[in-house]
């Protein structure tokens, strides 16, 4: 046995049960008696309904049941609850219009769920839903941002002018205008983030079981964090307290945020199983995947940046436009507020920041956090602003930023929108990112490419992202419904091995293996007598889930603190075992020794003393060895670093080839560098897709044109280069393991670090911006359109 | 009901199906092989991929019908009855080629076809078009392309012996 503890590649735990097909994903779990339900959706995106007529489908051979959303409504179900509120700059809250589990009275995006038709089997039930007969009265729709906002759009919801859900902004508009108004020179660009579909590779599934005997309630879901799934769906939505209803989210396969949010087929399976007395299963085809999932990004936006002579940024003035879609989601209101607008600033010295944020309604699917959520968008915004600020002044694009970054001695650091970055060194990500993408040799490969007439670019962004979210007191201060702290508990068992249950919740990250080394690293424990619990409501303690790059840096942090009591109460019954002072007491390498003798206790010798307190200082301790501490972070956590893409176009198709990918990243301390390396290599594959290929599409009359894997494109394993990924890390300051978080970093920095690499390309073209996803008809249009300048210049 | 008798895993079963159950439905549902998965309804993400006489097959898109007679083999008969790890399975534990695993079973099978119908060798060119076919969102196919290159010459040496 090798070493196992902080810093090693161990291999995973999780890994033979997936290669082996034995995995337990929640598709994989029947319970007797199952039903099947299957969801009739909205083929439209606006539409009043005017009646459904379930006598046909009711009747179909199998059908036990079907549902619409006046069932519901009737049974006092609620709606489907948000989980942040954001005020509009005049103090008022943002619009919170209603959103039924099952629509009544209109639908409002295509893939709304109308009736749910339960059957003894899902062909049967599947088949009767076609019979339902739906009767509607078609509305104009609204799907595209700047549509939305035109004066006399149309209204999403009754009741919401202009379909304005709020009209937010950070920063002193007043001050801003001064700065610009006197400033040497102004640089400004309009740029869309693009829409995304974040299709993690398992459909959503939701099974719910109710238990005549004791009345408790069983949902086994697809989610990353079952307890957000209890408390919203229990208090707000079914009204069934917390003791009686258990969540169970099993292995989940992605979730990328699409999972975080508390969806309606929860509540309607959940409900449903009562209803009927029995297990009620819905398992999402793809299709419904992509008209259910919560999507991502979709943000159109102004960006200026003033500078003086020297390109020493002065202010940045942002507008933008958030598609919050029909309804909004758990999460959906903080993403472009306190997730985006915060993180302005990057990586660079601003001394004044002012950004205005209308959130719009539209006739779409919900829009909610995905992979990196919200600091995407801003870092998008301002890679590429900065390398306009570039093209526009000649200032070379690295100098341009080595000028303007935050000192690393600047640390901490306080951004003029709201948030203090603890550490970071963005010179040495940067020089280490320009020696491992060879940097200076670029030249010479773009020559030796134009011989054999590809047009190759490079691109460069570097970047900083807030994670580790979060100190509970600022979010619920910044409209945040829930604490956000994480909680772990260490039950170190009579014989010496321990389970941890965590509150955090592992659909790919390699949980099971991560946590287990910081077991090995603070206990001694051996790895393989380490388990690791999560997401079972019944088993572990009230906790957050994961997102947002937190599961290490909160929920590591609550296992430390609660390792911390483990070896504290150990002490006390090591010294009562040999008769020594607690003071005189010291615990490493699983061994409890009297300092300065020879006399030791293993952990297992006090953990058995534990429970079996036959000679026990049983006055003053309780019997046991099982310890759980709830972690609330001081602060975000702020990885960065420093991305570097390189492109060859095909002039002829206008086709994209990646050809390298170099990253480094400062992720702070490292549990498991393979498992690090994996996430940054995930995420980048997923900002090389938005940045060419991925794009969900919307027509005028809000149907969605990419509604399956033929029409969204995926990066497959043919559109990703090999990629060079590296660490240069700096401890964060205020939680013990000083890990920053990994999971968002690549989706993160890499989109705009590829736009430049093909702006840079096209550089004789003329091309200043364009927007993603760089695919290759559009490419071949801007060429097209430009040679003939070229060629008679 | 129509019948369909089909070995799997080595273990031969007879099974009443209706004529549009698919294999992919068949494995998971009458035989409880729920290795296999499913992940789109277009035949796009290879998360089904069995194999069917030896062959890579998309289980979501053959009829159960279809495998009437065939030897299939699937994720839960790629190791040895003591455990011993496929040599494909145990590459892409050893380079990290999985994290949510939910893409791992059709991706191993794929790779397995892949390395068998190439004896001479895979550059990563090959082994990345070759995975055409398969879908995964976590990893980027950065350490799914190594483990293939690694298992290649681990599984034509095994042949070999």
């Amino acid at each position: 046995m090798g070493f196992e503890g902080i810093g090693a590649s161990v291999r995973r735990k999780e890994d033979v049960r997936f290669l082996s097909g034995k995995g337990n994903y929640t598709d994989d779990i029947n319970r007797p008696g199952q039903l099947y339900a299957v969801i009739k959706r909205a083929d439209r995106a606006h539409a009043k309904i005017d009646g459904i007529d379930i006598a046909a489908a009711s009747a179909a051979p199998g059908v036990v049941k079907v549902f619409v959303g006046e069932d519901m409504a009737a049974d006092g179900v609620g709606g489907i609850p948000c989980g942040w509120q954001i005020h509009n700059q005049d103090g008022s809250p943002m619009a919170e219009p209603a959103h039924p589990a099952i629509a009544t009275g209109k639908v409002r995006h295509v893939g709304d769920p109308v009736a749910v038709v339960i059957a003894t089997s899902k062909q049967e039930a599947r088949n009767a839903a076609e019979l339902l007969d739906i009767r509607y009265t078609d509305l104009p729709a609204v799907a595209h941002l700047t549509d939305a906002v035109k004066p006399g759009a149309v209204e999403v919801h009754d009741g919401v002018a202009g379909n304005i859900c709020y009209d937010w902004a950070i920063g002193d508009k007043a001050v801003i205008d001064g700065v610009f108004a006197s400033a040497h020179k102004v640089v400004k660009l309009e740029l869309t983030n693009n829409r995304l579909i974040p299709n993690a590779m398992e459909p959503r599934v939701a099974l719910g079981d109710y238990d005549t005997s004791s009345g408790d309630f069983t949902l086994y879901t697809t989610s990353q964090n079952p307890h957000v799934i209890r408390l919203l769906m229990g208090a707000f939505v079914l009204h069934i307290p917390e003791n009686k209803l258990r969540v169970f989210a099993p292995d989940v396969g992605g979730g990328f945020g699409s999972k975080i949010y508390h969806y309606a087929e929860e509540a309607i399976v959940t409900w449903a199983a009562g209803k009927l007395r029995r297990p009620v299963k819905w398992t999402a085809d793809r299709g419904e995947s992509f008209m259910s999932d919560a999507h991502g990004r979709d943000h159109v936006s102004t960006a200026e940046m003033a500078i003086d002579r020297e390109g020493n940024f002065l202010g940045l003035r942002i507008a933008t436009l958030a598609n919050m879609g029909a309804y909004l989601s758990t999460f959906a209101p903080a993403v472009p507020t306190y997730l985006y607008a915060t993180l302005l600033s990057g990586v660079y010295k601003i001394p004044v920041i002012y950004c205005n944020v209308k959130a719009v309604f539209t006739n779409t699917v919900p829009v909610d956090a995905y992979r990196g959520a919200g600091r995407p968008e801003a870092t998008y915004l301002l890679e590429r602003l900065v390398d306009v600020i570039s093209y526009e002044t000649g200032i070379d694009k690295v100098e341009l930023r080595r000028k303007n970054f935050i000192p690393a001695d600047a640390f901490p650091y306080q951004t003029p929108v709201a948030l203090q970055y603890d550490s970071g060194d963005y010179q040495t990500t940067l020089r280490v990112g320009l020696q491992n993408a060879d940097w200076d040799g670029f030249e010479a490969r773009r020559a030796e490419a134009k011989k054999r007439g590809k047009l190759r670019g490079i691109g460069i962004s570097t970047y900083v992202e807030a994670c580790g979210i979060a100190p509970s007191a600022v979010v619920g201060s910044l409209g945040a419904r829930a604490g956000l702290y994480e909680v772990a508990e260490i039950r170190v068992h009579p014989t010496g091995s321990v389970t941890v249950f965590t509150g955090t919740h592992s659909h790919g990250q390699g949980h099971e293996t991560t946590l287990a080394q910081l077991v090995v690293d603070q206990l001694g424990v051996p790895f393989d007598q380490v388990e690791v619990v999560h997401g079972d409501t019944a088993k572990i303690p009230f906790g957050m889930g994961t997102y947002g790059s937190r599961s290490l840096a909160v929920g590591g942090s609550a296992m430390v603190k609660a390792m911390d009591k483990v070896i504290a109460k150990g002490k006390k019954i090591a010294a009562h075992l040999m008769e020594a002072s607690v003071e005189d007491i010291e615990f490493k390498n699983n061994t409890f020794t009297v300092a300065g003798t020879d006399k030791s206790k293993t952990l297992t010798d006090v953990s058995l003393a534990a429970y079996v307190p036959h000679n026990y200082p049983i006055e003053e301790l309780e019997p046991g060895l099982d310890e759980t501490a709830f972690y609330d972070p001081k602060n975000f956590t702020f990885p960065g670093g420093c991305h570097i893409a390189e492109v060859e176009i095909d002039p002829e198709t206008g086709v994209v080839a990646m050809v390298n990918f170099t990253a480094v990243d400062d992720v702070g301390r490292v549990i498991n560098p393979m498992i690090v390396e994996g996430q940054v290599q995930g995420g980048v594959a997923q900002g090389i897709g938005q940045a060419l290929m991925e794009g969900c599409g919307y027509d005028a009359d809000g149907q969605l044109t990419t509604g399956s894997f033929m029409d969204y494109t995926m990066p497959r394993a043919n559109d990703i280069p090999n990629m060079s990924v590296a660490t240069e890390n700096t401890m964060c300051t205020h939680n013990p393991l000083g890990s920053k978080g990994c999971g968002e970093v690549g989706a993160i920095g890499s989109p705009p670090a590829v736009i430049n690499a093909v702006v840079d390309a096209l550089k004789d073209y003329g091309v200043r911006h364009l927007d993603m996803p760089a695919t290759g008809p559009k490419l071949w249009s801007i060429i097209q359109a430009s040679a003939p300048r070229m060629a008679a210049e | 009901m129509p019948q369909v008798t089909l070995t799997v895993n080595g273990k031969q079963h007879t099974v009443e199906v209706e004529g549009r159950t698919l294999l992919v439905e068949l494995l998971r549902e009458k035989l409880g092989l729920t290795g296999t998965h499913v992940g789109c309804d277009t035949s796009q993400c290879g998360a089904c991929v069995v194999h069917v006489d030896g062959i890579s097959v998309k289980s979501c898109t053959q009829l159960a019908l279809q495998a009437d007679g065939a030897n299939i083999t699937t994720i839960e008969g790629l190791a040895a009855a003591d455990g011993t790890l496929h040599p494909m399975q145990e590459m892409f534990r050893e380079h990290h080629a999985l994290q949510c695993g939910f893409c791992t079973p059709g991706m191993v099978m794929t790779a397995i076809d892949l390395v068998q119908s190439h004896p001479a060798g895979l550059t990563e060119k090959e082994i990345r078009e070759g995975l055409e076919g398969n879908l995964c969102r976590c990893t980027g196919y950065h350490n799914i392309v190594k483990a293939i290159a690694a298992a290649h010459p681990l599984m034509h040496a095994n042949a070999a012996e």
